[in-house]
Order: C-alpha cells, then sequence, then structure tokens
C-alpha cells in the first residue's frame, strides 16, 4: 500500500470546515469563533513545525538534540498542567509539581519501552522516542491536570473539614486521605474509559495513522495496545506522584494546611 | 492537669504579648469582630503559623509534633466540622452511656450527621473533642449559634469537665453575661494588644 500524500490543497478544504463552524459561531453569538481560530492555527504551525524538526531529527539523528527536544515537550507540558489549574500553587511550584511528575512517569516509561520492549536500534532512534514521548505526555498531562485541580479545589472547599480533623489531632495524612484518593481517581478515569471503550466506540488516533500510512492493522492494534497500556501506567503513577508531592505541598512542618500557598481561582 | 503559658506569642494580628492560665481557670475573651480572636486561638492550636513560644505545662509546643500538641490542647470552633456521614465515624469508640450523660439517646452513634440539630451537634463536638483528655480548652465562642436550654447544657457540660480536670479554659464570647457566668476572668483585644478587663 502506498500512502497518499496530502496537498495543500487538502488541508485547506478540511480548513474551510473550522472556518464554517467560526462563522456558525459568529451567527450564534457562542463567543467561541476566535479561540477556535486561534486553536486550530496553532495546531498547524505547531504540528508542521514538528514535521520539519522531526524531518531534521531523522537525519541529524543527534542523541543530545533529541533530549532536548524531549526537555521541551516536557517544559510545555508542564506550563499546560499549571495553565489548566483553577487554583495553582504559588512560586515553582506551580509548574514544579506537574512537571516533575510528568519527568517521572512519562520519561520512565518511555525509556522503559524504548530499551525493553521496543528495543530499537540504537535505541534512542528518533522515529520510535518522539513519538512515543508525546504520546505519554500528552494523555498523562491530562490525567495529571485533572488529579491536581480535584486536589486543591477539594481540599479549598474543604477546608473546615481538614481543619476539624487537625484540631482533633489527626495527622495531614488522616486529614487529607479522602481527598487524595478521590483526586487519583479523577485523574484515573479517562484513561480507564478510553481503555474499556478502545476499538468498539473509537479508533484510536494513532492506530487510525498507521492504518492510514499503509501498516498491516494487527500491527498497529499491536503498537496501539501497547500505548495504551503504558499512557495508563504512565498517568496513574504520574498522577498518583503529583498528588502525593501536592498534597505534602498543601501541609507545612508543623502540620497546618497552608491554603494560602494556592493562588485565587481563575475568574470563569 | 497543666496550665497554659504563651511567652512573646504573636499573631498577624496581635503584638506580642505574655499570658499564663492556670490549671481550671476559667478566662473569657472578647474584642470586636476581626480583632483576631479567632486566629489567636488557632495560633495556640498552631494550626496558623506564629511568632513566641507555648507551653502546656513543661511541654514546650515546638517539642512535640503539632498532632499531639493538638490533642492536649484542644480548640472547639464556632462552628464544628464533620467528614463522614455516621455521628459514629467521628469517634474512637462512642458508647451510650457517655452519650445519656449529655441527654442524646444511646443510638445517636448511628444517626446521619445532617439530621442532628445545631444543639445536638455541638455537644456531640464538645464530647469528640473531651475524649481527647485535653489539658486545655480553646473555645470559640462555642454556644453562638445556640437557644438558651443548649447554651445552659453546654456551658454546664465544660463546667463539669473543667472542675473535674482541672483543665485550662480560653473561651471566646461576646456576651458579658455569659462572660461573668462561665469565666474567672477576663480578656479583651484592644488595638493590637490584649488586655485585661476584669479579674
Amino acid at each position: 500500500m502506498e500512502l497518499i500524500r496530502l496537498t495543500p490543497i487538502d488541508l485547506a478544504l478540511a480548513a474551510l470546515l473550522v472556518l464554517a463552524l467560526a462563522l456558525l459561531s459568529l451567527k450564534l453569538s457562542l463567543g467561541i469563533g476566535q479561540r477556535l481560530l486561534i486553536a486550530a492555527l496553532r495546531t498547524v504551525v505547531q504540528l508542521s513545525l514538528l514535521g520539519l524538526v522531526l524531518k531534521f531529527l531523522f537525519v541529524q539523528s543527534h542523541p543530545m538534540l533529541i533530549a532536548a527536544l524531549a526537555l521541551f515537550m516536557l517544559v510545555v507540558a508542564g506550563y499546560e498542567v499549571m495553565a489548566r489549574q483553577q487554583r495553582r500553587f504559588i512560586g515553582a511550584w506551580g509548574m514544579g509539581v506537574g512537571t516533575l511528575s510528568m519527568f517521572i512517569s512519562s520519561f520512565t516509561v518511555t525509556l522503559i519501552a524504548l530499551t525493553v520492549i521496543v528495543q530499537a536500534e540504537p535505541w534512542y532512534s528518533v522515529q520510535y522516542t518522539i513519538p512515543l514521548l508525546g504520546m505519554l505526555l500528552g494523555n498523562t498531562m491530562s490525567g495529571i491536570a485533572i488529579a491536581l485541580d480535584n486536589l486543591t479545589q477539594s481540599a479549598w472547599q474543604q477546608q473546615r473539614e481538614i481543619e476539624g480533623r487537625l484540631i482533633l489531632g489527626h495527622t495531614w495524612e488522616e486529614a487529607i486521605r479522602v481527598i487524595r484518593r478521590n483526586a487519583l481517581r479523577s485523574g484515573l478515569i479517562p484513561i480507564i474509559n478510553a481503555m474499556a471503550a478502545a476499538g468498539v466506540v473509537s479508533l484510536p488516533g494513532m492506530m487510525t495513522g498507521q492504518i492510514l500510512a499503509g501498516s498491516p492493522p494487527f500491527e498497529a492494534a499491536k503498537y496501539q495496545i501497547l500505548i495504551m497500556l503504558l499512557i495508563a501506567a504512565g498517568t496513574g503513577f504520574g498522577a498518583s506522584a503529583a498528588v502525593w508531592i501536592g498534597s505534602r505541598r498543601l501541609f507545612d512542618e508543623r502540620e497546618r494546611l497552608r491554603l494560602d500557598r494556592l493562588s485565587p481561582a481563575k475568574p470563569e | 492537669m497543666a496550665n497554659l503559658v504563651l511567652k512573646q506569642f504573636a499573631t498577624p494580628l496581635l503584638n506580642p504579648f505574655n499570658l499564663e492560665l492556670a490549671p481550671g481557670e476559667c478566662v473569657t475573651l472578647s474584642g470586636p469582630s476581626g480583632s483576631g480572636k479567632s486566629r489567636l486561638l488557632r495560633a495556640i492550636a498552631d494550626l496558623d503559623p506564629h511568632d513566641g513560644e507555648a507551653w502546656c505545662g513543661d511541654t514546650a509546643q515546638h517539642s512535640i509534633t503539632a498532632p499531639a500538641w493538638r490533642r492536649r490542647v484542644g480548640l472547639l470552633p464556632a462552628e464544628s466540622a464533620w467528614w463522614s456521614d455516621r455521628v459514629s465515624d467521628h469517634f474512637p469508640k462512642l458508647d451510650g452511656e457517655i452519650l445519656e450523660r449529655l441527654d442524646l439517646p444511646a443510638e445517636t452513634g448511628d444517626w446521619q450527621v445532617n439530621r442532628l440539630s445545631s444543639g445536638e451537634r455541638q455537644r456531640l463536638a464538645l464530647l469528640r473533642l473531651l475524649s481527647n483528655q485535653p489539658d486545655v480548652l480553646l473555645l470559640d465562642e462555642p454556644t453562638a449559634n445556640l437557644d438558651k436550654a443548649n447554651i445552659d447544657r453546654a456551658e454546664s457540660i465544660i463546667a463539669q469537665w473543667r472542675k473535674a480536670h482541672q483543665t485550662a479554659v480560653l473561651w471566646v464570647t461576646h456576651d458579658p453575661e455569659q462572660q461573668h457566668r462561665v469565666g474567672t476572668s477576663s480578656l479583651v483585644i484592644k488595638h493590637r494588644q490584649l488586655v485585661k478587663s476584669w479579674s
């Protein structure tokens, strides 16, 4: 099977559909047209750039360059996690909690996948590294953002209950246990749902891509299974790390609830 | 039994001061709203950052863990917190005999928290706090939301406990009559200072 190459005209036709949607939004005064167009523009620019960068890296596959791109992706994902928080941690912790958690989970899981499972030659081969890391970062990012947001929001709303336990002599871990558990659960639900619906309701993006590119469907399915399992592990460990670090940060060394370490809520 | 000693104690709303509460003493505290009464109680319970030192008997606040300190220096907030549905989930153990002494049915433990009246709620909150056997009690307007009968009940529970265990009590209240009813002396916050009102 030969890959049918897309022409700029093909993409322009798809863009027309989004443009039509923006016009509809204007007509119905949904107020979302501008954001839609900016996001669409970002998709075009960012993905084109990524395509160019990867094209360059395929030729010039120096490990340091791959590491630099991986680091860049991590920082952007860390920023994205922070931006999705209603109440983020003040100072370096705001970006630090999410970035560190993603580093721990996504990087470790990708590394295991590359060295133990895929075993490409060399293991850091850009064809595998960047797509795998990208899939993992993109998905753990959502899980971590949801879990962290749930943690800080619940702590804020349940200040009285948490402090009610502290004044009775409960430890900070006892006081936050239920909130922590719920936060972690909320971060894991999307990937659990995605795994349950995969192949029945939804045809996952990566498998679709491989099939379009001409891979045998069963090979594509195996890769998709690998990715799903890795994402589940990465999201779970990443969200656990984020919830653990975040909940610890909510209390100081005298086990006081320190909501002053969170920024005020973003206006809706 | 133990006394409560505060040395050069200061909160964001209060200048540094020294204070000692003897065992069995009940000192009331008043002051305009926003003058930092609750903040002071929270600081003594080590729930808010503060300056200065606090001692419970021979034990310095910083020498034991915060949970251990809070079990010895018990804070009762104006509105009690309930984090579980069933009453008994909030107690290590809850026997019917104690409940009946508080005019509560022996099966109160099986009740849903949201079924409780404000009077029952506050009595149970008191019982929950006292089951830690605190040496010092910090009460933040404990009867503010109660009717006359329930105020009398709460006052008598606290008074009995204080006399039986020689507990030092710091009691925030706006009501001048209550101050004289329950207190052995009285403090007031004026212009960031803690001053003696009467004794």
